[in-house]
């Protein structure tokens, strides 16, 4: 359905029921996947999915919302019919007003429209992946967590106040898991994931060789000793830690007194002044980019930590009045409207005299572990308490050789975390989460069982 | 005269339905699918928070789709829609063969029209009018957060609740033809407490099926008490020193270490996908001769009960391990077609997106002979797990779990409170580990995530000793 007509049928819906303020937020998509085992279609499939939440303010200026699949002009009434009882509800001590910069211009990616390739070609082409998998190591037996999907997708955000956006694109992702074993050894298990404007834009090839190159180096393992360790995290988990922890930078967050900074924290020191971070959804790189956030805001750029201290939060627009400050394109709609951050990337600063730049994953030749990446997110991060204990894939190094570890888990403490960064590496990388170098961690906790 | 129209080419909840869902079906099989399914449902959820002193936040919402999913051979192709409509649905029906790329006419299955519809849900439709009204909800939940008001150290104090109605119509190309009415509802305490550098949370949450009274039977002032008591003792709580350990597990909750460790590897997509290393193991000893482990979804009340599973089938009592010896597997319509493993009943998934994968109801460790005292007194130097995290199983095994509220055991007793601690270990290493099960069993409401989405599911266990796991710690 166009989105201008949804609009208007809200308009003349909420009209009759004397409804004189409202916005809504809207997802049409429809999307297709294959899976493969062993040469085979395990499954595939399609699905079109329409998704509208809308919001409504009562005549004390209180917020209600309801959120429905049914866009029909009856599901549409109902809703606000239930926005409009939920509205009695809606938080008094709290405000939530229309963002004041839902009108303003919106950047859009210039991205050339891709087309469905269809079940069919996913399928021959995760079905070649699987075998070339599969073929590229005597060792590895099968695939067992596999994946091809192709998305199309239409965002809209309007209100009774005029403001209309909308914007459509295309997502392709590729995930190749594969399983390894060997006589009297423990089967072991890596992947890789890709992600793409469309299926053409995957680089299929790198995924399997990714895939392989995991897999087979996480062969030879050995258990490690409990002990504290120069720690080298890769990008990708790196960026793992940070997104579970950006509830320091989140401005809901220390309102709801679940973070670990406060109103106050700008400008606190954490870490080296070396270390810059930013949230900026509309980087080039980022796949999953979206031109506005659930309220309308445009989303943009904004520095998180410079030169090792705190520089701004993200923000919904109640979080920017209460902060006295413009909302930054980061709300998701909701009755409690949450604040999320879209893209970080991490990078040296200026200020990097104090870094051991001897410290290089690919040439340093003393002890470290080498974290390739972080599991069980949700089981071992305490965000408000700010202590981590994590399982990780990774390797111990030491003379130029490295050596599979066997289930570990890294401990700490975010805040200790930040301190002992004892380098940044130069070369950033681009990973699905966003983009970081390599970063150095001194006298991290490894819990093993040697 | 058009309502009346469009009401005869579409899906309405409430009234027969089957002349269009044959229709459907016919169209499938005429097409040259094996086997056809079609699943609906029309849900009604809602939910409440209530931060401080306040109610921040109430969130109804609506949704109905379908899904549909055509078998041949052992393919299968999905395919989901909002639209409910006689074209919709053919539509997707159509889909799902291209999908499949059945071109093979000649054979046909037979399709001999849906069976005498099983209705579940005549007795629930009142449910809608009998659970409580957003108003009484909130007024609770708000003397509940009062309630955790105790000292100035609480910074953070919530309460929230979410009820989910979902009424469902499930048809397939075996005759099959039922309705049924689900209602799940959930209510959770949260506190964090604050001292100048210490920190600590406590967190507990309840939840029923198909009792639409049970949210106003809830006893918010012990629910209060246990919360806060946890955030207390754990505050000024050191980290736990890391290595291997006996470990006391304490009932309810604790019987996630079960559903992680073991639970999950004894579903059949596990065997589908060459994951679990108990595949080959049925009728042998994977575990300690002290070990029962059941996976039932019949136990009234409880939150992963169901009158009828989302492929249609009556949910059946599954022992899985029976003195440590691996007696079954839990399993759904894929499952027995892939693995050959007979479906137990354990066909879910969270909605009409999702195709029904084989996965866990209520699942526990039944009871043994020995007192919480006794567990713990047999250790002279462990942990003991009162409260538990989430935890997760890795794609060889491997698991872990967070421990939310730890004590050390030292010479039999319990000492210091102890925080930061993680399990870790293999489901077929540890399972051989759990030597001794107390006799106070008791289940715990959560929510599962895997391959069909996120389900609601109940863990459970009594104490149980494990000789040593890897504690992840500093």
């Amino acid at each position: 359905m166009d989105p201008r007509e949804i609009t208007t049928q809200i308009s003349e819906a909420a009209d009759s029921l004397k409804l004189k303020k409202w916005d809504y937020g809207a997802s049409f998509s429809n999307d297709y996947s294959v899976q493969v085992d062993k040469g085979e279609a395990k499954q595939l499939k399609a699905s079109q999915k329409q998704i509208l939440t809308l919001r409504v303010w009562n005549h004390f200026n209180l917020v209600g919302i309801t959120t429905t699949s049914d866009i029909s002009e009856s599901g549409i009434k109902k809703a606000l019919k239930q926005a409009n009882i939920a509205s009695d509800f809606g938080n008094k001590n709290e405000s939530t007003e229309f963002s004041p910069l839902a009108k303003d211009p919106i950047k859009v990616m210039e991205i050339k429209k891709r087309c469905p390739v269809g079940i069919k070609k996913l399928l021959t082409l995760l079905r070649e992946a699987e075998v070339k998998l599969i073929e590229s190591h005597e060792s590895i037996k099968s695939v067992p967590y596999n994946g091809l999907s192709e998305s199309f997708f239409e965002r809209v955000y309007a209100n009774s106040d005029g403001a209309f956006r909308s914007y459509t694109k295309s997502q392709a992702a590729l995930y190749l898991y594969a399983r390894a074993e060997e006589k009297n050894k423990k089967p072991r298990s890596s992947g890789s994931v890709k992600l793409g404007y469309g299926v053409e834009d995957i680089d299929i090839e790198s995924c399997i060789k990714d895939a392989s190159n995991k897999t087979i180096s996480h062969l030879n393992y050995s258990s490690i000793k409990t002990d504290k360790y120069l720690i080298c995290f890769s990008p990708e988990s790196f960026l793992t830690i940070i997104n579970a922890f950006s509830s320091m930078f989140n401005a809901r967050s220390i309102l709801d007194g679940v973070s670990l900074s406060n109103k106050n924290s700008i400008g606190e020191k954490l870490s080296t002044e070396a270390l810059n971070i930013y949230d900026d959804g509309l980087h080039e790189k980022n796949i999953s980019s979206s031109p506005f956030d659930g309220e309308g805001t445009p989303t943009r750029r904004i520095c998180l930590i410079s030169k090792g201290r705190i520089e701004n939060f993200i923000h919904s627009e109640s979080t920017a009045r209460i902060f006295k400050t413009i909302p930054t394109g980061h709300a998701g709609l909701g009755s409690k409207v949450s604040v999320s951050p879209d893209w970080i990337v991490v990078e040296k600063s200026e200020e990097n005299s104090d870094l051991k730049t001897t410290l290089d994953h690919s040439t340093y030749e003393g002890e470290f572990v080498y974290i390739e990446e972080l599991n069980a997110i949700h089981a071992g991060v305490r965000a408000s308490q700010g202590s981590f204990s994590l399982p990780f894939d990774g390797w111990l190094c030491k003379n130029g050789k490295k050596i599979s570890i066997e289930s570990a888990t890294v401990a700490g403490d975010i805040k200790y975390l930040f301190k002992n960064i004892v380098n940044i590496e130069s070369s950033q990388e681009v990973t699905t989460s966003g983009i970081s170098p390599h970063i150095w961690v001194d006298e991290l906790s490894i819990t093993g069982d040697a | 005269m058009l309502s009346s129209q469009i009401k005869s080419n579409e899906i309405v909840f409430g009234s027969c339905n089957k002349n269009l869902l044959e229709e459907i079906i016919f169209y499938g099989i005429g097409l040259g699918a094996d086997f056809v399914e079609i699943f609906i449902e029309n849900t009604d959820n809602s939910s409440v928070l209530a931060e401080e002193d306040f109610i921040t936040s109430v969130s109804p919402s609506f949704g109905r789709g379908a899904g549909i999913r055509i078998f041949k051979e052992k393919k299968d192709g999905f395919v989901s829609t909002n639209d409910l409509t006689r074209n919709g649905l053919m539509r997707s029906v159509s889909q799902a063969i291209e999908m499949l790329d059945i071109i093979d006419n000649k054979k046909r299955e037979v399709f001999n029209g849906l069976n005498k519809h099983r209705d579940y849900s005549l007795s629930k439709k009142k449910w809608i009018n009998e659970v409580p009204s957003i108003h009484e909800i909130s007024e609770k939940l708000l003397v509940s957060t009062k309630s955790l008001k105790k000292n100035n150290k609480i910074i953070t104090r919530k309460g929230s609740y979410s009820r989910n109605l979902q009424e469902v119509i499930i048809a397939s190309s075996d005759g099959t033809y039922v309705s049924d009415i689900r209602l799940h509802q959930t209510v959770g305490l949260n506190v964090i407490a604050s001292d100048a550098q210490y920190r600590s949370s406590g967190s507990r949450r309840f939840g029923s099926s198909g009792m639409p009274n049970e949210f106003r039977l809830w006893d918010h002032e012990k629910a209060a008490n246990d919360v806060f008591e946890s955030s207390m003792n754990m505050l000024y709580a050191d980290y736990v020193d890391a290595g291997q350990m006996p470990v006391v597990l304490a009932n309810k909750f604790g019987g996630v270490i079960f559903h992680e460790a073991c639970g999950h590897l004894l579903e059949t997509t596990q065997i589908e996908r060459g994951t679990t290393p108990f595949e080959n193991k049925l009728n042998e000893k994977i575990a300690h001769e002290s070990v029962t482990a059941i996976d039932e979804g019949i136990s009234e009340g409880s939150f992963g009960s169901l009158s009828v599973d989302d492929e249609g089938m009556e949910p059946e009592k599954s022992v899985l391990i029976k003195d440590g010896i691996l007696k079954k597997f839990i399993s759904d319509r894929a499952g027995e077609l892939r693995t050959g493993h007979k479906r137990t009943g354990s066909g879910r998934r969270q909605n009409y997106s999702f195709a029904a994968a084989s996965r866990m109801r209520n699942t526990f460790i039944a009871k043994g002979d020995y007192s919480k005292e006794d567990l713990i007194s047999s250790i002279s130097d462990g942990l003991y797990c009162k409260s538990m995290g989430g935890g997760s199983v890795g794609a060889t095994g491997q698991f872990n779990f967070a421990v939310e509220e730890g004590y050390l055991i030292k010479n039999g007793k319990l000492t210091n409170p102890v925080k930061g601690a993680t399990l870790i270990g293999e489901a077929k290493e540890v399972m051989p580990k759990i030597s001794m099960c107390g006799n106070d069993l008791e289940l715990a409401p959560g929510f599962c995530g895997s391959i069909s989405g996120s389900v609601n599911v109940t863990v459970g266990q009594p104490h149980i000793k494990v000789d040593s796991i890897t504690v992840g710690g500093r």
